[in-house]
């Protein structure tokens, strides 16, 4: 079967349309506010003509291109080009600002095929009890989830912890905004339509990001971008390479984190980032050095995040539950195709689908040579045109990007409001980390939190219902530990410096 | 070259863009329905059911009508941001939107501003149902509905029915199946269908109200306790309806396309014909049976009427229960 499986992969149609995939997946991943999902479903229509396994593997490759394309404006404009690749900015941007684009752009290149292969490796071989795995996190776990993933907010804002949680604070409060998850009602929408939809990620976002950066690459009149230019150097990819190999724990433990984040539903790329970034930091043994341009930060998140495209088709494939909304869109061409997820795409159809599997491999090893080519161009780019063209240009695509997501002009109005917020709060001392942190993870807390609370009235026991699972009362271990870490690491220090 | 005459310019070539404006406008008008690109709006994310339909048609379309159609996603808010877009379309007949049953009809009686009323989304062709289902797992302590409502009687609001979203189809079927039995139980919902069958699934939820294609395909490990079709469901031919047992309800989401309020007879003819041409075609309705859903074909004014029954029905039960 695994050769039958191969035969189909292995004609020279096949591997052009994964490097079509790969490549213009990473362009539009590259651009902000253009998403791996409207990249899918923009080719899904283009899709109706060709057999079961060219649609796949071309859906697959933009899948791939795409999350590991959103590195390329993290790195170079501090903008994730998708919501994955929010993690990235933070150290990404910092090696940039160094004069180190290219060398943050090939570290981010190795670690995304390196933690691609590790999930695709999960897909293929465990995606089953895996699955099943995934099942058992209901509501009250995902509560805990959030309730921990809030707690990265200490990493984010290292500066100042009271700001960070004001910041996530807000981010929460923005999340409220729009059509209750569970009772229906609308809030806060003051009459709007547009705003019963509350304030979608990605125009926020790019707002946040983008927009203050613009903005001071305006006011610093300088004629470039990056004050240090493009520096050139040799056999910089070997030597990354090295350097990358050296931290094996960093990369497994990465793409392992991205892989879990990516197979329970609802949790996307964006958190796998955040959470292995965290998890980086407090592994480290200079937690301080993080934020300042170092290529560990670029790996932890670069890496998680292509494992979890691998992950996010774990509960897709087999039980027809997309993990992140790409692979919702990749499911509507699956159905299309009178493939309908579940068992029988392992047996009836196992052909096609172990060849689509395969076809992952090839399009994670293929972002090495696509990436480093398109990375060095634009990285050369970007701090070779003058200002005055770039600020415009980078300006045109956030309004575009933010229009894009739902044709809607009010998200580009909501897109103009957060870069006045984002650039009014960097000026304070806010970094845009932590609200973006508290928008994500707030719609996902309310819902687990209502519909526990639901389910432990029916069943006689709200508190039973939060705190005798057996997951829950891991998520909340983790989560103390985890929120008292900073301390930790600084007794750890005074202890070593009396000593 | 001075600011004044690059003003002279601006403003000279403004002027004869209006005019292009206009003859351009003129034209279409004057000439055959249609002309120029005809935009169907999804108003819901690419991917689920509604777009999957659509991007079907698209080419159908097409040839039918002889121009192109482009598909346009304008989701949010459970598709209201789309209605509420439609209802300030032009009404010439080169937009129009998909349109789903119950939405369209709960939304604007329990939400203060929907940004829409019903009455503006005139009716065009209602082309597919996808029958809603109540389910358990097989390793469930009820085999059939008779048990399952007893036991809900007996220990009220203890079992919990999972489903997506709120006065949804899910949702209106839960409030069915509470009216007409009297049961009691408590409603889970979730944002979306995927994560309420992932709830289901994974123990958090007793039952679950599920569209066609997902019971399709965990049918392995499920028991469906009552179809809301009119007849057996005829890809789970085992699953009895509720008619059949004595629970007059029918469940399921329907899905059509509608235009703003005020098209122009003629035009609206042109595009019901299309979609006639291209619902009824046999290579459609076999793709949109495989996936799971019945095929209906009603035309502009049957559907009209369809509408305004279904609402009299849902506000009867929104009213008992004391929502409006």
């Amino acid at each position: 079967m695994a050769l039958v499986a191969l035969q189909l992969l292995f004609t020279p149609l096949n591997m052009l349309i994964i490097t079509l995939g790969v490549g213009s997946g990473i362009i539009v991943g590259a651009l902000p506010g253009l998403t791996a999902t409207m990249a899918i479903a923009l080719l899904v229509p283009f899709t109706f003509g060709m057999n079961a396994v060219h649609s796949l593997v071309l859906l697959g490759g933009i899948y791939c291109g795409a999350i590991y394309g959103g590195s390329f404006s993290a790195i170079l404009i501090n903008t994730p080009g998708t919501p994955s690749a929010i993690a990235t900015t933070f150290d990404g941007y910092a090696m940039a600002r160094k004069g180190e684009s290219y060398a943050a752009i090939i570290t981010a290149t190795i670690a995304s095929v390196i933690g691609g292969l590790i999930g695709v490796m999960f897909l293929i071989f465990l995606a089953p009890p895996l699955s099943r795995a995934a099942l058992k996190f209901g509501p009250p776990e995902f509560f805990w989830l959030t309730i921990f993933g809030l707690t990265i907010i200490a990493t984010l804002a290292s500066k100042s912890i009271l700001k960070g949680l004001i910041g996530g604070a807000f981010g929460l409060l923005l999340s409220v905004i729009g059509i209750a998850p569970i009772e229906g009602s609308v809030r806060y929408s003051f009459g709007s339509v547009s705003m019963q939809n509350g304030i979608a990620l990605i125009p926020a976002m790019i707002g946040l990001f983008c927009l203050p950066e613009i903005i001071g690459m305006i006011a610093k009149k300088d004629t470039h971008y990056n004050v240090i230019p493009y520096k050139r150097e040799k056999k910089l990819i070997r030597r990354i390479f090295f350097r990358l190999m050296k931290k094996p724990f960093l990369l497994i433990r990465s793409s392992v984190i991205g892989t879990i984040v990516g197979i329970i539903p609802g949790a996307g790329g964006n958190i796998a980032g955040m959470v292995a970034y965290n998890e980086a930091v407090r592994a480290s043994k200079r937690p301080e050095r993080f934020g300042t341009g170092i290529i560990d930060g670029v790996i932890a998140s670069e890496s998680s995040n292509n494992a979890e495209v691998s992950g996010s088709l774990i509960p897709m494939l087999t039980l027809g539950i997309p993990g992140a909304p790409p692979a919702a869109v990749l499911m509507g061409a699956l159905l299309l195709q009178g493939m309908r997820p579940g068992p029988d795409l392992f047996t009836a159809h196992a052909e096609v689908t172990y060849s689509f599997l395969f076809s992952l491999v090839l399009a994670n090893i293929l972002i090495l040579p696509l990436g480093l080519m398109s990375g060095k161009a634009m990285s050369k780019l970007i701090t070779g045109i003058p200002v005055t063209i770039l600020a415009p240009f980078v300006f045109l695509l956030s309004v575009i990007g933010s229009f894009a997501i739902n044709n809607n002009m009010a998200d580009v109005y909501i897109m103009l409001v957060f870069g006045v917020i984002g650039f009014i709060g960097r000026k304070a001392g806010f970094s845009a980390g932590p609200i973006v942190l508290g928008l994500i993870l707030g719609g996902i807390c309310e819902q687990g939190l209502v519909q526990a609370i639901l389910m432990g009235r029916a069943k006689g026991s709200v508190m039973g219902m939060f705190f005798t699972r057996p997951i829950s009362i891991i998520l909340i271990v983790l989560t103390v530990v985890s929120a008292l870490w900073p301390f930790v690491v600084k007794a750890r220090k005074n202890w070593g410096i009396k000593r | 070259m001075n600011t004044k005459s690059i003003r002279f310019i601006a403003v000279a070539v403004l002027l004869l863009s209006m005019t292009g404006f206009v003859f351009g406008n003129g034209d279409a008008e004057y000439a055959e329905f249609p002309s120029k690109n005809v935009t169907y709006m999804v108003p819901f994310n690419p991917g689920g059911q509604s777009d999957i339909t659509a991007q079907y048609q698209k080419e159908m379309l097409e040839k039918a009508l002889g121009v192109n159609v482009v598909i346009k996603h304008v989701s949010g808010a459970g598709g209201a941001v789309g209605w509420s877009t439609l209802v300030k379309a032009k009404p010439d007949g080169y937009t129009l939107c998909g349109n789903n049953i119950p939405h369209i009809i709960a939304q604007p009686l329990v939400r203060e501003d929907a940004g829409y009323e019903t009455e503006q989304l005139e009716p065009l062709y209602l082309f597919q149902t996808t029958p809603i289902g109540l389910t358990v797992l097989k390793d469930s302590r009820w085999k059939n509905l008779d048990e399952f409502i007893a036991y809900a009687k007996s220990h009220p609001g203890e079992i919990t029915v999972g489903g997506s979203g709120t006065y949804t189809g899910h949702h209106i079927a839960y409030l069915m199946l509470q009216h007409i039995t009297g049961a009691e139980f408590t409603y889970i919902a979730s944002t979306g269908a995927a994560p309420s069958v992932a709830n289901f699934l994974g123990g958090h939820t007793d039952a679950l109200f599920a569209n066609s294609n997902d019971l399709v395909s965990h049918n392995a490990e499920i028991i469906v306790l009552g179809m809301g079709t009119d007849e057996r469901f005829s890809l789970l031919p085992d699953a009895p309806t509720f008619i059949e047992q004595g629970i007059d309800m029918t469940a399921g989401i329907d899905r059509g396309v509608c235009i703003p309020q005020g098209t122009p007879a003629d035009v609206m003819a042109v595009l019901e014909d299309a979609f006639r041409a291209v619902c009824t075609d046999p290579d459609f309705m076999a793709k949109m049976e495989e996936m799971g859903m019945v095929v209906k074909n009603l035309g502009a004014a049957e559907y009209k009427v369809y509408i305004e029954e279904t609402a009299v029905k849902y506000e009867a039960i929104l009213k008992q229960l004391g929502v409006l």
